[in-house]
């Protein structure tokens, strides 16, 4: 179950085990020469690249390079003017988010996009939306389904609340929480819907040091104990490059960039992309 | 007749009130909760509906039978709005959706009127509006029949109500969508149709507040200043919560009819006009979020 595409090196201080829970399979998204204009900015431009099942795939890039709007096209947010996206082979026409949950692909934002008025525990359940099934009436009278469902649902919630060592803050309005807590909830939010995809945008920003890397540990081990496939987006190369299996690097809406850490650490386009070119 | 007993009359007869302005009060929070509107059109949406339950009976249709047409024609005229009014103007500001509520009212009169004529209508639901003989024979308090039955399907279905806000998938969905639409969205919520379940159940609850009050006081273009009876209850219970509309309404049909009772004189009568009011001017200098209503948080 060695994954060969990890360079054990730069990953020691995040990865547990060097064995991990479920082995990079084929592709389980593609997306091919995907076009988005706003009027007349072109948002991103022929944008080809594939996530492997199970792995952790990063888009970075500068600000403005088109990386939230690439995760925007995949859930189904925007729509592209060209290009098609296949998910298990199928292409999919006609995204909306709602049906992108369905389809088993669970994300976060950018800018934290929690039930504010909510505890932690609630927004979690919501979470839970899809595995909801018991009818109003069914609801109304506590009939058995219901009472069977709620209960399943709470294990769900409660086994990814231990998970994510938020146990102290379940009861807690998420407004009140601090900044990096709130990104762990939103995370466990997305969990909760016991998602294939898992798309991250920017999960990482605005960390301190300590919380970066819980975060990342505890996307590696969401990755490694549940097989969810995750795509990342972020801004700061550093840790993102240690726990990425491939990279994507845009720019201006265009790729520069495609590879595993290494490959893309190399690559003269991102360098210049991220350093600038010397005249 | 002893005092106790007269108070008891007059505390009975302000509680079936109440759960009737819970009724109408209900049908503004079910939408606020979930697109943050206040709905003035509710007052028109009650309206409409009760006149037009009239109007298909003296069509010629039973009882029986222009219920359930009215409540299809209902939940019709709140998927339209959902897709006329309030889709377009999605992610606009609150004050934006609030004019066009107020202009959709103005329509749902006229089209009312127009459809339907102006003339005062008596709804006869066959129920006497009469003292219970059996209160007023063992406890020797006057309750009107009407009112106690009015009392009993507003309460039922301000339970109904509140079972399907409460741990329903809809209910959880609703509270989603009405926190933060786009992460609804993401976790699978359909946003378009929990808002199209939400305003045919604004129109469903409208034409039972409407029957209800019609049967009571005729049907007649008053029943539009229902919702600013309705405005008392949501100040005082808070405009996003369903148990707080149910504990305001009985508290302003209590207080407005021992304000009357008791009060009025002093002032030479006709304090139930007001006297809600003053109410809730009192709960907005207190308490400004309501009985029940979410805290508002604000992080610095």
């Amino acid at each position: 179950m060695m994954d060969m595409s990890r360079t054990a090196a730069s990953q020691a201080d995040y990865v547990t085990t060097a064995n991990r829970g479920f082995a990079v399979g084929g592709p389980i998204l593609e997306l091919e020469e995907i076009s988005l204009r706003f009027g007349g900015v072109n948002a991103l431009t022929k944008i080809s690249f594939n996530v492997l099942e199970h792995e952790i795939r990063a888009i970075i890039g500068p600000n403005g390079a088109g990386k939230s709007s690439m995760l925007n096209v995949i859930n189904g947010v925007y729509r592209p003017q060209e290009g098609t996206i296949k998910f298990k082979g199928k292409r999919l026409t006609g995204m909306t988010p709602p049906r992108a949950a369905r389809m088993g692909i669970a994300r976060t934002f950018q800018n934290i996009a929690l039930f504010k008025g909510m505890s932690v525990l609630d927004n979690l359940m919501a979470g839970r939306y899809l595995h909801s099934k018991a009818s109003f009436v069914e609801v109304a009278l506590q009939l058995p389904r219901a009472r069977r469902e709620e209960t399943e649902n709470r294990e769900a919630v409660e086994e990814i609340i231990e998970f994510l060592e938020i146990q102290h803050i379940r009861k807690t309005p998420v407004a009140k929480l601090p900044y990096g807590l709130q990104k762990r909830v939103e995370l466990g939010r997305a969990l909760a819907a016991e998602p294939k995809i898992l798309l991250l945008d920017e999960p990482m920003a605005g960390m301190n040091i300590e919380e970066k890397q819980d975060m990342c540990r505890f996307i590696l081990d969401v990755n490694d104990h549940y097989g969810t496939t995750v795509v990342l987006i972020e801004h700061d190369m550093g840790v993102v490059m240690d726990i990425s299996d491939r990279v994507v690097v845009l720019d201006y809406g265009k790729k520069i960039g495609d590879g595993t850490p290494d490959e893309v650490r190399s690559n003269p386009d991102v360098i210049n992309a991220y350093l600038g070119v010397a005249h | 007749m002893s005092d106790f007993n007269f108070f008891l009359e007059v505390l009975i007869g302000g509680l079936l009130s109440g759960l009737m302005y819970s009724l109408v009060a209900l049908g503004f929070v079910l939408i606020y909760k979930a697109s943050g509107v206040f709905n003035f059109a509710q007052g028109a949406m009650v309206f409409l509906a009760v006149l037009s339950f009239v109007g298909f009976m003296e069509l010629g249709l039973s009882f029986w039978a222009a219920l359930p047409v009215t409540i299809a024609m209902m939940v019709l005229v709140g998927m339209a709005t959902e897709r006329f009014v309030l889709r377009p103007l999605v992610n606009q500001n609150e004050n934006t959706l609030l004019m066009a509520t107020i202009g959709l009212a103005f329509v749902i009169e006229g089209v009312a009127q127009l459809a339907w004529g102006v003339d005062v209508r008596r709804l006869d639901l066959g129920i006497r509006d009469e003292p219970m003989p059996w209160l007023a024979d063992n406890f020797g308090i006057f309750v009107s029949e009407l009112d106690i039955t009015a009392g009993v399907v507003a309460a039922v279905m301000v339970a109904a109500l509140a079972v399907l806000f409460s741990t329903t998938k809809a209910g959880r969905g609703l509270r989603a969508v009405a926190d933060d639409p786009a992460a609804a969205m993401s976790i699978g919520i359909p946003l378009q149709q929990i808002w199209m379940l939400v305003w045919a159940t604004a129109g469903v609850v409208a034409l039972v507040a409407g029957m209800l009050w019609g049967a009571r006081s005729g049907v007649q273009f008053a029943l539009v200043l229902l919702a600013l009876k309705a405005m008392p209850v949501l100040i005082i219970g808070g405009f996003t919560s369903v148990p707080g509309v149910i504990v305001a309404g009985l508290i302003v049909g209590a207080t407005e009819k021992l304000a009357e009772v008791y009060i009025g004189p002093y002032f030479g009568g006709g304090i139930e006009g007001w006297a809600p009011y003053m109410l809730a001017v009192l709960f907005l200098l207190v308490r400004p979020e309501g009985l029940f209503g979410e805290k508002i948080i604000r992080r610095v």
